[in-house]
Protein backbone atom coordinates (compact mmCIF):
# COMPACT_ATOMS: atom_id res chain seq x y z
CA UNK A 1 0.00 0.00 0.00
CA UNK A 2 1.03 3.32 -0.87
CA UNK A 3 2.95 5.37 2.09
CA UNK A 4 2.48 9.05 2.94
CA UNK A 5 6.40 9.46 1.91
CA UNK A 6 5.85 7.59 -1.13
CA UNK A 7 2.96 9.70 -1.85
CA UNK A 8 4.85 12.62 -1.38
CA UNK A 9 7.16 12.15 -3.71
CA UNK A 10 4.85 11.49 -6.41
CA UNK A 11 3.40 14.99 -5.55
CA UNK A 12 7.11 16.75 -5.82
CA UNK A 13 8.67 14.58 -8.50
CA UNK A 14 5.65 14.69 -10.40
CA UNK A 15 5.83 18.30 -10.52
CA UNK A 16 8.97 19.24 -11.03
CA UNK A 17 9.43 16.85 -14.11
CA UNK A 18 6.25 18.45 -15.94
CA UNK A 19 6.78 21.95 -14.77
CA UNK A 20 9.92 21.53 -16.81
CA UNK A 21 8.93 19.60 -19.48
CA UNK A 22 6.43 22.80 -19.79
CA UNK A 23 9.22 25.70 -19.45
CA UNK A 24 11.07 23.59 -22.31
CA UNK A 25 8.14 23.57 -24.41
CA UNK A 26 7.27 27.42 -23.93
CA UNK A 27 10.90 28.31 -25.28
CA UNK A 28 10.37 25.58 -27.98
CA UNK A 29 7.26 27.95 -28.61
CA UNK A 30 8.94 31.29 -28.79
CA UNK A 31 11.95 30.04 -31.24
CA UNK A 32 11.65 32.51 -34.16
CA UNK A 33 12.25 29.34 -36.18
CA UNK A 34 8.43 28.39 -34.88
CA UNK A 35 6.63 31.21 -35.38
CA UNK A 36 3.44 31.71 -36.72
CA UNK A 37 2.48 35.66 -36.10
CA UNK A 38 4.64 37.20 -38.48
CA UNK A 39 6.01 38.98 -35.47
CA UNK A 40 8.34 40.99 -37.34
CA UNK A 41 5.06 42.35 -38.68
CA UNK A 42 4.31 44.12 -35.84
CA UNK A 43 5.25 48.06 -36.49
CA UNK A 44 3.66 50.98 -34.31
CA UNK A 45 0.21 51.05 -35.33
CA UNK A 46 -0.22 47.84 -34.69
CA UNK A 47 0.93 48.15 -30.98
CA UNK A 48 -1.63 51.16 -31.18
CA UNK A 49 -4.26 48.98 -31.83
CA UNK A 50 -3.52 46.61 -29.19
CA UNK A 51 -3.35 49.58 -26.78
CA UNK A 52 -6.84 50.65 -27.91
CA UNK A 53 -8.36 47.07 -27.69
CA UNK A 54 -7.36 46.91 -24.21
CA UNK A 55 -8.00 50.15 -22.88
CA UNK A 56 -11.13 49.84 -24.14
CA UNK A 57 -11.69 46.52 -22.61
CA UNK A 58 -13.35 44.97 -26.53
CA UNK A 59 -12.61 41.61 -25.58
CA UNK A 60 -15.64 42.20 -22.85
CA UNK A 61 -18.08 41.64 -25.65
CA UNK A 62 -16.28 40.44 -28.86
CA UNK A 63 -13.62 37.18 -29.04
CA UNK A 64 -10.33 37.34 -30.81
CA UNK A 65 -8.37 33.99 -31.56
CA UNK A 66 -11.60 32.67 -30.15
CA UNK A 67 -10.93 34.14 -26.57
CA UNK A 68 -13.08 37.01 -25.50
CA UNK A 69 -17.19 37.15 -23.77
CA UNK A 70 -18.86 35.31 -26.43
CA UNK A 71 -21.56 38.76 -26.69
CA UNK A 72 -20.51 40.42 -29.96
CA UNK A 73 -18.96 38.95 -33.47
CA UNK A 74 -15.76 36.99 -33.42
CA UNK A 75 -12.78 39.49 -34.71
CA UNK A 76 -9.81 37.42 -35.74
CA UNK A 77 -10.96 37.75 -39.50
CA UNK A 78 -13.08 40.76 -39.82
CA UNK A 79 -10.42 42.70 -42.20
CA UNK A 80 -11.45 40.27 -44.52
CA UNK A 81 -15.15 39.87 -43.86
CA UNK A 82 -16.26 43.22 -43.58
CA UNK A 83 -13.45 45.41 -45.24
CA UNK A 84 -11.78 47.88 -44.18
CA UNK A 85 -14.29 50.74 -44.77
CA UNK A 86 -17.20 48.72 -42.40
CA UNK A 87 -14.80 48.54 -39.66
CA UNK A 88 -13.78 52.28 -39.88
CA UNK A 89 -17.54 53.00 -40.16
CA UNK A 90 -18.29 51.27 -36.67
CA UNK A 91 -15.46 52.89 -34.61
CA UNK A 92 -16.40 56.46 -35.57
CA UNK A 93 -20.15 55.99 -35.49
CA UNK A 94 -21.63 59.49 -33.79
CA UNK A 95 -24.79 56.55 -32.01
CA UNK A 96 -23.89 53.35 -30.77
CA UNK A 97 -23.59 50.51 -33.65
CA UNK A 98 -26.55 48.05 -33.39
CA UNK A 99 -27.32 46.69 -36.57
CA UNK A 100 -28.93 43.82 -35.47
CA UNK A 101 -30.09 44.27 -31.71
CA UNK A 102 -27.34 44.32 -29.51
CA UNK A 103 -25.71 47.53 -29.16
CA UNK A 104 -21.86 48.71 -28.83
CA UNK A 105 -20.44 50.74 -26.75
CA UNK A 106 -19.68 54.63 -29.05
CA UNK A 107 -16.36 55.27 -29.65
CA UNK A 108 -15.76 58.02 -32.54
CA UNK A 109 -12.67 57.24 -32.73
CA UNK A 110 -10.31 59.44 -34.84
CA UNK A 111 -8.92 58.59 -37.98
CA UNK A 112 -5.93 57.58 -36.34
CA UNK A 113 -6.62 55.25 -33.57
CA UNK A 114 -9.52 53.91 -36.20
CA UNK A 115 -6.41 53.11 -38.89
CA UNK A 116 -4.36 51.46 -35.88
CA UNK A 117 -7.22 49.24 -35.17
CA UNK A 118 -7.21 47.81 -38.40
CA UNK A 119 -3.81 47.63 -38.91
CA UNK A 120 -4.00 45.21 -35.48
CA UNK A 121 -6.81 43.48 -36.99
CA UNK A 122 -5.18 42.72 -40.22
CA UNK A 123 -2.10 41.49 -38.36
CA UNK A 124 -4.28 39.50 -36.59
CA UNK A 125 -5.95 37.86 -39.43
CA UNK A 126 -2.85 36.49 -40.96
CA UNK A 127 -1.73 34.21 -38.06
CA UNK A 128 -1.72 30.59 -38.73
CA UNK A 129 -3.61 29.32 -36.17
CA UNK A 130 -3.31 25.96 -36.62
CA UNK A 131 -6.98 25.56 -38.56
CA UNK A 132 -8.74 27.45 -36.70
CA UNK A 133 -9.18 30.52 -39.10
CA UNK A 134 -11.01 28.35 -40.96
CA UNK A 135 -13.64 27.15 -38.91
CA UNK A 136 -14.62 30.37 -37.22
CA UNK A 137 -14.57 32.30 -39.95
CA UNK A 138 -15.83 30.53 -43.00
CA UNK A 139 -17.45 33.50 -44.84
CA UNK A 140 -13.91 34.87 -45.21
CA UNK A 141 -11.70 31.95 -46.27
CA UNK A 142 -13.93 29.49 -47.44
CA UNK A 143 -15.99 31.37 -49.84
CA UNK B 1 -13.09 27.79 17.60
CA UNK B 2 -9.65 27.06 19.71
CA UNK B 3 -7.48 30.65 19.45
CA UNK B 4 -9.04 34.34 19.03
CA UNK B 5 -7.31 35.36 15.81
CA UNK B 6 -9.47 32.76 13.90
CA UNK B 7 -12.06 35.63 14.67
CA UNK B 8 -10.86 37.72 11.53
CA UNK B 9 -11.79 34.87 9.00
CA UNK B 10 -15.18 36.26 10.02
CA UNK B 11 -14.90 39.11 8.02
CA UNK B 12 -12.97 38.03 4.93
CA UNK B 13 -16.33 35.36 4.93
CA UNK B 14 -18.41 38.56 5.68
CA UNK B 15 -16.68 40.58 2.63
CA UNK B 16 -17.33 36.98 0.75
CA UNK B 17 -21.09 37.39 1.04
CA UNK B 18 -21.15 41.05 -0.06
CA UNK B 19 -19.37 41.03 -3.02
CA UNK B 20 -20.84 37.16 -3.93
CA UNK B 21 -24.40 39.25 -4.20
CA UNK B 22 -22.94 41.98 -6.24
CA UNK B 23 -21.20 39.22 -8.55
CA UNK B 24 -24.56 38.10 -8.85
CA UNK B 25 -26.33 41.22 -9.89
CA UNK B 26 -24.03 41.84 -12.15
CA UNK B 27 -24.61 38.50 -13.45
CA UNK B 28 -28.37 39.41 -14.43
CA UNK B 29 -27.76 42.78 -15.74
CA UNK B 30 -25.68 40.38 -18.19
CA UNK B 31 -28.29 37.91 -18.75
CA UNK B 32 -31.18 40.50 -19.36
CA UNK B 33 -28.54 42.28 -21.93
CA UNK B 34 -28.63 38.60 -23.88
CA UNK B 35 -32.49 38.57 -24.57
CA UNK B 36 -32.25 42.39 -25.24
CA UNK B 37 -33.08 44.20 -22.12
CA UNK B 38 -29.88 46.45 -22.12
CA UNK B 39 -31.91 49.60 -20.76
CA UNK B 40 -28.61 50.38 -18.77
CA UNK B 41 -26.18 50.02 -21.51
CA UNK B 42 -25.15 53.58 -21.64
CA UNK B 43 -24.04 53.48 -17.78
CA UNK B 44 -23.12 49.63 -17.34
CA UNK B 45 -22.73 48.02 -21.35
CA UNK B 46 -21.78 44.44 -21.38
CA UNK B 47 -18.02 44.74 -21.00
CA UNK B 48 -18.40 46.69 -17.62
CA UNK B 49 -20.91 44.22 -16.59
CA UNK B 50 -19.09 41.25 -17.45
CA UNK B 51 -15.27 42.50 -15.89
CA UNK B 52 -17.23 43.18 -12.88
CA UNK B 53 -19.20 40.07 -13.22
CA UNK B 54 -16.34 37.90 -13.84
CA UNK B 55 -13.63 40.20 -11.27
CA UNK B 56 -16.00 39.79 -8.40
CA UNK B 57 -15.75 36.02 -8.40
CA UNK B 58 -12.14 35.90 -8.34
CA UNK B 59 -12.35 38.55 -6.01
CA UNK B 60 -14.74 36.99 -3.31
CA UNK B 61 -13.34 33.54 -4.31
CA UNK B 62 -9.74 34.73 -2.99
CA UNK B 63 -11.06 36.61 0.17
CA UNK B 64 -13.49 33.16 1.23
CA UNK B 65 -9.29 31.72 0.76
CA UNK B 66 -7.78 33.95 2.71
CA UNK B 67 -10.81 33.75 5.37
CA UNK B 68 -9.88 29.84 5.24
CA UNK B 69 -6.56 30.39 5.91
CA UNK B 70 -6.79 32.60 8.83
CA UNK B 71 -9.17 30.04 10.59
CA UNK B 72 -7.54 26.76 9.42
CA UNK B 73 -3.62 28.20 10.01
CA UNK B 74 -3.95 28.80 13.71
CA UNK B 75 -5.66 25.49 14.49
CA UNK B 76 -3.04 23.29 12.41
CA UNK B 77 -0.22 25.27 13.88
CA UNK B 78 -1.56 25.11 17.15
CA UNK B 79 -0.79 29.04 18.17
CA UNK B 80 -2.00 32.55 17.72
CA UNK B 81 -1.79 34.50 14.41
CA UNK B 82 1.37 36.78 14.43
CA UNK B 83 -0.48 39.88 14.38
CA UNK B 84 -4.10 40.48 14.18
CA UNK B 85 -3.99 44.09 13.83
CA UNK B 86 -2.38 43.60 10.07
CA UNK B 87 -4.89 40.74 8.96
CA UNK B 88 -7.45 43.70 9.49
CA UNK B 89 -5.23 45.33 7.76
CA UNK B 90 -4.94 43.09 5.14
CA UNK B 91 -8.82 43.10 4.75
CA UNK B 92 -9.71 46.16 4.42
CA UNK B 93 -7.01 47.42 2.05
CA UNK B 94 -7.94 44.60 -0.17
CA UNK B 95 -12.01 45.81 -0.54
CA UNK B 96 -9.96 49.21 -0.77
CA UNK B 97 -8.68 47.94 -4.06
CA UNK B 98 -11.12 46.20 -4.88
CA UNK B 99 -13.68 48.54 -4.58
CA UNK B 100 -11.07 51.18 -6.62
CA UNK B 101 -11.21 48.43 -9.39
CA UNK B 102 -15.28 47.98 -9.96
CA UNK B 103 -15.33 51.95 -9.84
CA UNK B 104 -13.22 52.17 -12.54
CA UNK B 105 -14.65 49.31 -14.86
CA UNK B 106 -17.39 51.75 -15.11
CA UNK B 107 -15.57 54.66 -16.00
CA UNK B 108 -13.14 52.95 -18.95
CA UNK B 109 -10.05 52.35 -16.32
CA UNK B 110 -9.37 48.91 -16.89
CA UNK B 111 -6.10 46.60 -19.01
CA UNK B 112 -9.29 45.07 -20.81
CA UNK B 113 -7.71 41.19 -20.72
CA UNK B 114 -10.09 38.66 -19.85
CA UNK B 115 -10.18 38.02 -16.14
CA UNK B 116 -6.78 40.26 -15.89
CA UNK B 117 -8.94 43.71 -15.94
CA UNK B 118 -7.56 45.68 -12.82
CA UNK B 119 -5.06 48.21 -13.95
CA UNK B 120 -1.66 47.99 -13.33
CA UNK B 121 -1.29 50.63 -10.38
CA UNK B 122 -4.15 48.79 -8.26
CA UNK B 123 -2.47 45.37 -9.64
CA UNK B 124 0.75 46.93 -7.70
CA UNK B 125 -1.11 47.32 -4.35
CA UNK B 126 -2.51 43.33 -4.73
CA UNK B 127 0.70 42.60 -5.23
CA UNK B 128 1.51 44.80 -1.40
CA UNK B 129 -1.87 43.08 -0.14
CA UNK B 130 -0.84 39.46 -1.29
CA UNK B 131 2.39 39.58 0.27
CA UNK B 132 1.39 40.86 3.45
CA UNK B 133 -1.10 38.34 3.67
CA UNK B 134 1.92 35.59 2.69
CA UNK B 135 3.90 37.18 5.47
CA UNK B 136 0.90 36.66 7.99
CA UNK B 137 0.53 32.97 7.20
CA UNK B 138 3.82 31.61 6.95
CA UNK B 139 5.04 33.94 9.53
CA UNK B 140 2.53 32.11 11.97
CA UNK B 141 3.44 28.58 10.08
CA UNK B 142 6.97 29.46 10.89
CA UNK B 143 6.67 30.19 14.65
CA UNK B 144 4.56 27.02 14.86
CA UNK B 145 5.98 23.86 16.61
CA UNK B 146 3.42 21.70 14.28
CA UNK B 147 3.42 21.94 10.38
CA UNK B 148 0.54 19.64 9.06
CA UNK B 149 0.50 18.49 5.81
CA UNK B 150 -2.97 20.07 5.27
CA UNK B 151 -1.33 23.68 5.96
CA UNK B 152 1.88 23.35 4.00
CA UNK B 153 -0.14 22.44 1.10
CA UNK B 154 -2.96 25.34 1.69
CA UNK B 155 0.07 27.70 2.38
CA UNK B 156 1.73 26.66 -0.87
CA UNK B 157 -1.16 26.93 -2.74
CA UNK B 158 -1.57 30.57 -2.04
CA UNK B 159 2.29 31.39 -2.14
CA UNK B 160 1.71 29.85 -5.83
CA UNK B 161 -0.90 31.43 -6.38
CA UNK B 162 0.85 35.20 -5.53
CA UNK B 163 3.10 34.23 -6.91
CA UNK B 164 1.77 33.39 -10.61
CA UNK B 165 0.26 36.69 -10.80
CA UNK B 166 3.14 37.89 -11.92
CA UNK B 167 3.13 36.89 -15.51
CA UNK B 168 0.00 38.68 -16.09
CA UNK B 169 1.65 41.82 -14.97
CA UNK B 170 4.48 41.72 -17.80
CA UNK B 171 3.50 43.95 -21.35
CA UNK B 172 4.11 42.21 -24.56
CA UNK B 173 3.47 43.64 -28.43
CA UNK B 174 1.90 40.60 -29.86
CA UNK B 175 -1.46 39.37 -28.78
CA UNK B 176 -0.23 36.04 -28.97
CA UNK B 177 2.41 36.76 -26.91
CA UNK B 178 0.05 38.30 -24.49
CA UNK B 179 -2.36 35.72 -24.70
CA UNK B 180 -0.34 32.82 -23.75
CA UNK B 181 0.86 34.03 -20.61
CA UNK B 182 -2.06 35.33 -19.17
CA UNK B 183 -2.88 31.66 -19.23
CA UNK B 184 -0.04 30.90 -16.85
CA UNK B 185 -1.96 32.82 -14.59
CA UNK B 186 -5.70 32.10 -15.05
CA UNK B 187 -4.87 28.60 -15.75
CA UNK B 188 -2.59 27.45 -13.33
CA UNK B 189 -4.66 29.34 -10.77
CA UNK B 190 -7.42 27.63 -11.49
CA UNK B 191 -6.79 24.25 -12.76
CA UNK B 192 -3.35 24.54 -10.79
CA UNK B 193 -2.56 26.25 -7.95
CA UNK B 194 -6.07 26.59 -6.45
CA UNK B 195 -6.75 23.13 -6.99
CA UNK B 196 -4.12 22.94 -3.87
CA UNK B 197 -5.95 25.46 -1.43
CA UNK B 198 -9.66 23.60 -2.78
CA UNK B 199 -7.49 20.30 -1.22
CA UNK B 200 -6.62 21.93 1.65
CA UNK B 201 -9.71 23.13 2.45
CA UNK B 202 -11.13 19.81 1.83
CA UNK B 203 -9.05 18.02 3.72
CA UNK B 204 -9.40 20.03 6.73
CA UNK B 205 -13.06 19.64 6.73
CA UNK B 206 -12.98 15.62 6.12
CA UNK B 207 -10.55 15.81 9.38
CA UNK B 208 -13.15 17.56 11.24
CA UNK B 209 -16.11 16.27 9.71
CA UNK B 210 -15.77 12.47 9.54
CA UNK B 211 -13.23 12.04 11.93
CA UNK B 212 -10.81 9.77 9.49
CA UNK B 213 -6.97 9.84 10.76
CA UNK B 214 -5.06 12.45 9.42
CA UNK B 215 -2.28 10.71 8.39
CA UNK B 216 -4.51 8.70 5.49
CA UNK B 217 -6.44 12.03 4.86
CA UNK B 218 -3.22 13.55 3.95
CA UNK B 219 -1.76 10.67 1.93
CA UNK B 220 -4.27 11.00 -0.27
CA UNK B 221 -4.30 14.67 -0.26
CA UNK B 222 -0.34 14.61 -1.52
CA UNK B 223 -1.56 12.20 -4.48
CA UNK B 224 -4.77 14.53 -5.59
CA UNK B 225 -2.60 17.34 -5.41
CA UNK B 226 -0.03 15.37 -7.27
CA UNK B 227 -2.35 14.40 -10.26
CA UNK B 228 -3.43 18.11 -10.56
CA UNK B 229 0.11 19.45 -11.37
CA UNK B 230 0.95 16.30 -13.42
CA UNK B 231 -2.07 17.00 -15.57
CA UNK B 232 -2.95 21.05 -15.36
CA UNK B 233 0.78 22.36 -16.11
CA UNK B 234 0.91 20.98 -19.61
CA UNK B 235 -2.66 20.85 -19.58
CA UNK B 236 -2.07 24.54 -20.18
CA UNK B 237 -1.70 23.99 -23.64
CA UNK B 238 -5.86 23.40 -24.58
CA UNK B 239 -5.36 27.54 -24.37
CA UNK B 240 -2.59 27.15 -26.75
CA UNK B 241 -4.25 24.96 -29.69
CA UNK B 242 -5.82 27.98 -32.15
CA UNK B 243 -4.39 30.89 -31.00
CA UNK B 244 -1.13 30.95 -32.97
CA UNK B 245 1.44 28.86 -31.38
CA UNK B 246 3.10 25.91 -32.41
CA UNK B 247 0.98 22.91 -33.10
CA UNK B 248 3.13 20.99 -30.69
CA UNK B 249 0.68 22.19 -27.74
CA UNK B 250 -2.61 20.04 -29.29
CA UNK B 251 -1.15 16.87 -28.70
CA UNK B 252 0.56 17.79 -25.46
CA UNK B 253 -2.68 19.80 -24.44
CA UNK B 254 -4.91 17.25 -25.74
CA UNK B 255 -3.37 14.14 -23.97
CA UNK B 256 -2.57 16.08 -20.64
CA UNK B 257 -6.02 18.20 -20.49
CA UNK B 258 -7.75 15.09 -20.87
CA UNK B 259 -5.70 13.66 -17.75
CA UNK B 260 -7.27 16.68 -15.66
CA UNK B 261 -10.58 15.20 -14.92
CA UNK B 262 -8.51 12.79 -13.04
CA UNK B 263 -7.78 15.05 -10.22
CA UNK B 264 -11.67 15.78 -9.68
CA UNK B 265 -12.48 12.33 -9.92
CA UNK B 266 -10.02 11.30 -6.98
CA UNK B 267 -11.32 14.25 -4.98
CA UNK B 268 -14.71 12.96 -5.10
CA UNK B 269 -13.47 9.48 -4.76
CA UNK B 270 -11.58 10.91 -1.87
CA UNK B 271 -13.78 12.65 -0.23
CA UNK B 272 -16.94 10.18 -0.48
CA UNK B 273 -15.04 7.45 1.09
CA UNK B 274 -13.47 9.00 3.86
CA UNK B 275 -17.03 10.07 4.57
CA UNK B 276 -18.33 6.49 4.70
CA UNK B 277 -15.35 5.73 6.41
CA UNK B 278 -15.28 8.09 9.19
CA UNK B 279 -16.84 6.98 12.35
CA UNK B 280 -17.34 10.13 13.57
CA UNK B 281 -21.05 12.15 12.87
CA UNK B 282 -20.51 15.92 12.99
CA UNK B 283 -23.70 17.55 13.94
CA UNK B 284 -22.76 20.23 11.15
CA UNK B 285 -24.87 18.25 8.23
CA UNK B 286 -25.29 21.44 6.41
CA UNK B 287 -20.90 21.71 6.33
CA UNK B 288 -20.72 18.13 5.61
CA UNK B 289 -23.28 18.61 2.26
CA UNK B 290 -21.48 21.77 1.14
CA UNK B 291 -17.87 19.81 1.39
CA UNK B 292 -19.25 16.48 -0.19
CA UNK B 293 -21.57 18.15 -2.57
CA UNK B 294 -17.91 20.75 -3.33
CA UNK B 295 -16.05 17.26 -4.26
CA UNK B 296 -18.76 15.73 -6.62
CA UNK B 297 -19.98 19.09 -8.64
CA UNK B 298 -16.32 19.78 -9.29
CA UNK B 299 -15.71 16.30 -10.64
CA UNK B 300 -19.28 16.75 -13.08
CA UNK B 301 -18.09 21.09 -13.88
CA UNK B 302 -14.37 20.87 -13.62
CA UNK B 303 -13.57 17.26 -15.06
CA UNK B 304 -16.59 15.97 -16.93
CA UNK B 305 -17.43 19.13 -18.44
CA UNK B 306 -13.87 20.09 -19.42
CA UNK B 307 -13.20 16.78 -21.04
CA UNK B 308 -16.36 17.05 -23.12
CA UNK B 309 -14.30 20.00 -25.16
CA UNK B 310 -11.08 19.55 -24.40
CA UNK B 311 -10.03 17.84 -27.32
CA UNK B 312 -8.33 19.44 -30.07
CA UNK B 313 -11.04 18.10 -32.61
CA UNK B 314 -13.80 19.17 -30.45
CA UNK B 315 -12.24 22.19 -29.17
CA UNK B 316 -11.90 23.67 -32.93
CA UNK B 317 -16.10 23.83 -32.78
CA UNK B 318 -16.36 25.35 -29.30
CA UNK B 319 -13.39 27.34 -28.93
CA UNK B 320 -14.98 30.83 -28.23
CA UNK B 321 -18.49 29.91 -27.92
CA UNK B 322 -21.09 29.39 -25.12
CA UNK B 323 -20.05 25.87 -24.65
CA UNK B 324 -17.07 27.57 -22.55
CA UNK B 325 -19.41 29.40 -20.44
CA UNK B 326 -21.03 26.33 -19.42
CA UNK B 327 -18.28 24.93 -18.46
CA UNK B 328 -16.93 27.96 -16.41
CA UNK B 329 -20.04 28.12 -14.68
CA UNK B 330 -20.17 24.51 -13.55
CA UNK B 331 -16.31 24.23 -12.74
CA UNK B 332 -16.15 27.60 -11.03
CA UNK B 333 -18.92 26.75 -8.62
CA UNK B 334 -18.41 23.39 -8.06
CA UNK B 335 -14.74 23.47 -7.50
CA UNK B 336 -14.47 27.13 -5.65
CA UNK B 337 -17.65 28.76 -4.83
CA UNK B 338 -18.91 25.52 -2.72
CA UNK B 339 -15.72 24.97 -1.13
CA UNK B 340 -15.65 27.90 0.34
CA UNK B 341 -19.58 28.10 1.28
CA UNK B 342 -18.22 24.70 2.86
CA UNK B 343 -15.86 26.24 5.47
CA UNK B 344 -17.88 29.40 5.83
CA UNK B 345 -20.68 27.04 7.21
CA UNK B 346 -18.25 25.15 9.06
CA UNK B 347 -16.83 27.84 10.59
CA UNK B 348 -19.45 30.07 11.43
CA UNK B 349 -21.09 28.31 14.17
CA UNK B 350 -17.56 27.49 15.65
CA UNK B 351 -17.13 31.38 16.02
CA UNK B 352 -19.98 32.63 16.97
CA UNK B 353 -21.08 29.77 19.37
CA UNK B 354 -24.62 29.52 17.94
CA UNK B 355 -25.14 25.81 17.02
CA UNK B 356 -27.70 26.84 13.88
CA UNK B 357 -26.83 23.06 12.41
CA UNK B 358 -29.35 20.91 10.31
CA UNK B 359 -31.54 24.02 10.04
CA UNK B 360 -34.33 23.99 7.06
CA UNK B 361 -33.23 27.74 5.40
CA UNK B 362 -29.71 25.79 5.16
CA UNK B 363 -30.48 22.83 3.35
CA UNK B 364 -32.68 25.38 1.23
CA UNK B 365 -30.26 27.00 0.26
CA UNK B 366 -27.63 24.30 -0.24
CA UNK B 367 -30.48 22.55 -3.33
CA UNK B 368 -31.93 25.35 -4.04
CA UNK B 369 -28.29 26.89 -5.36
CA UNK B 370 -27.57 23.52 -6.68
CA UNK B 371 -30.49 23.10 -9.17
CA UNK B 372 -30.14 26.65 -9.94
CA UNK B 373 -26.57 26.05 -11.07
CA UNK B 374 -27.27 23.24 -12.71
CA UNK B 375 -30.27 24.73 -14.62
CA UNK B 376 -28.07 27.62 -15.85
CA UNK B 377 -25.25 25.41 -17.21
CA UNK B 378 -27.90 23.24 -19.15
CA UNK B 379 -28.91 26.61 -20.50
CA UNK B 380 -25.39 27.61 -21.56
CA UNK B 381 -25.18 24.43 -22.62
CA UNK B 382 -27.73 24.26 -25.17
CA UNK B 383 -27.10 27.63 -26.26
CA UNK B 384 -23.27 26.73 -26.87
CA UNK B 385 -24.14 23.59 -28.52
CA UNK B 386 -26.51 25.37 -31.20
CA UNK B 387 -24.33 28.45 -31.33
CA UNK B 388 -21.36 25.48 -32.74
CA UNK B 389 -24.22 23.99 -34.96
CA UNK B 390 -25.52 27.10 -36.58
CA UNK B 391 -22.08 29.26 -36.58
CA UNK B 392 -19.45 27.25 -37.33
CA UNK B 393 -21.28 24.43 -39.13
CA UNK B 394 -24.33 25.91 -40.64
CA UNK B 395 -22.21 29.21 -41.25
CA UNK B 396 -25.01 31.61 -40.65
CA UNK B 397 -24.01 34.88 -39.21
CA UNK B 398 -22.83 35.43 -36.37
CA UNK B 399 -25.69 38.34 -34.84
CA UNK B 400 -28.59 35.78 -36.47
CA UNK B 401 -27.74 32.97 -34.24
CA UNK B 402 -27.37 35.02 -31.11
CA UNK B 403 -31.40 36.04 -32.11
CA UNK B 404 -32.23 32.38 -32.44
CA UNK B 405 -30.54 30.93 -28.89
CA UNK B 406 -31.70 34.14 -26.84
CA UNK B 407 -34.76 31.51 -25.98
CA UNK B 408 -31.92 29.98 -23.50
CA UNK B 409 -31.22 33.17 -21.82
CA UNK B 410 -34.97 33.28 -20.78
CA UNK B 411 -34.17 29.93 -19.09
CA UNK B 412 -31.08 30.80 -17.58
CA UNK B 413 -32.35 33.83 -16.28
CA UNK B 414 -34.88 31.49 -14.54
CA UNK B 415 -32.41 29.12 -13.26
CA UNK B 416 -30.41 32.35 -11.82
CA UNK B 417 -33.28 32.99 -10.15
CA UNK B 418 -33.73 30.04 -8.29
CA UNK B 419 -30.05 30.07 -7.80
CA UNK B 420 -29.86 33.36 -6.18
CA UNK B 421 -33.16 32.33 -3.79
CA UNK B 422 -30.75 29.92 -2.32
CA UNK B 423 -27.93 32.34 -1.89
CA UNK B 424 -30.04 34.98 -0.58
CA UNK B 425 -30.93 32.23 1.98
CA UNK B 426 -27.48 31.27 2.55
CA UNK B 427 -26.65 35.08 3.26
CA UNK B 428 -29.66 35.31 5.39
CA UNK B 429 -28.16 32.00 7.38
CA UNK B 430 -24.87 34.29 7.87
CA UNK B 431 -26.38 37.15 9.17
CA UNK B 432 -28.60 34.85 11.50
CA UNK B 433 -25.50 33.62 13.15
CA UNK B 434 -24.69 37.20 14.43
CA UNK B 435 -20.46 38.15 14.79
CA UNK B 436 -17.63 35.89 16.56
CA UNK B 437 -17.17 36.00 20.02
CA UNK B 438 -14.65 35.06 22.87
CA UNK B 439 -17.29 33.06 24.25
CA UNK B 440 -17.33 30.89 21.88
CA UNK B 441 -13.56 29.60 22.41
CA UNK B 442 -13.24 26.12 23.56
CA UNK B 443 -10.42 24.03 25.07
CA UNK B 444 -8.96 21.01 23.60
Amino acid sequence: MLSKSQARTFFLGGTVVTFLVFIGLTIYSFMPKNDQTYHEKIDAKVIRGKEIWESNNCMGCHTILGEGAYYAPELTKVVKRRGEGYIKAVLQSPVPWGPKGRKMVKYEMNDADAEAMIAYFKWIGNIDLNGFDRVVSPLAKDK
Amino acid sequence: MKYKSQKVAYWFFALCMLLFALQITYGFIMGFARIGMDGLHDFIPFNTARAVHTNLLVVWLLTGFMGAAYYIIPEEAQRELINVKLAYVQLISLAIVGVLAIIGYHFNIWEGRKFLEIPRELDYLVVINVLLFLGLILGTLYKAERRTTTALVLSMGLLFAALLYLPGMIWFDSQVTDSFFRWWVVHLWVEGVWELIMGGILSYLLIKLTGVDREVIEKWLYVIVGLTFLSGLLGTGHHYYYIGVNKIWLIVGGIFSALEPLAFLAMALFAVYMYRKGEKSHPNKIALFWTIGASIVSFVGAGLLGFAHTLPQTNIYTHGTLVTAMHGHYAFWGAYAMIVLAIISYALPNMTGRKRYNNTIGHMAFWLSNIGMLGMTVAFGVAGVAQVYLERKMKMDFMDVQNEISIHFVVLLLCATLFTVGISMYIYEFIKYGKPTDEALVKE
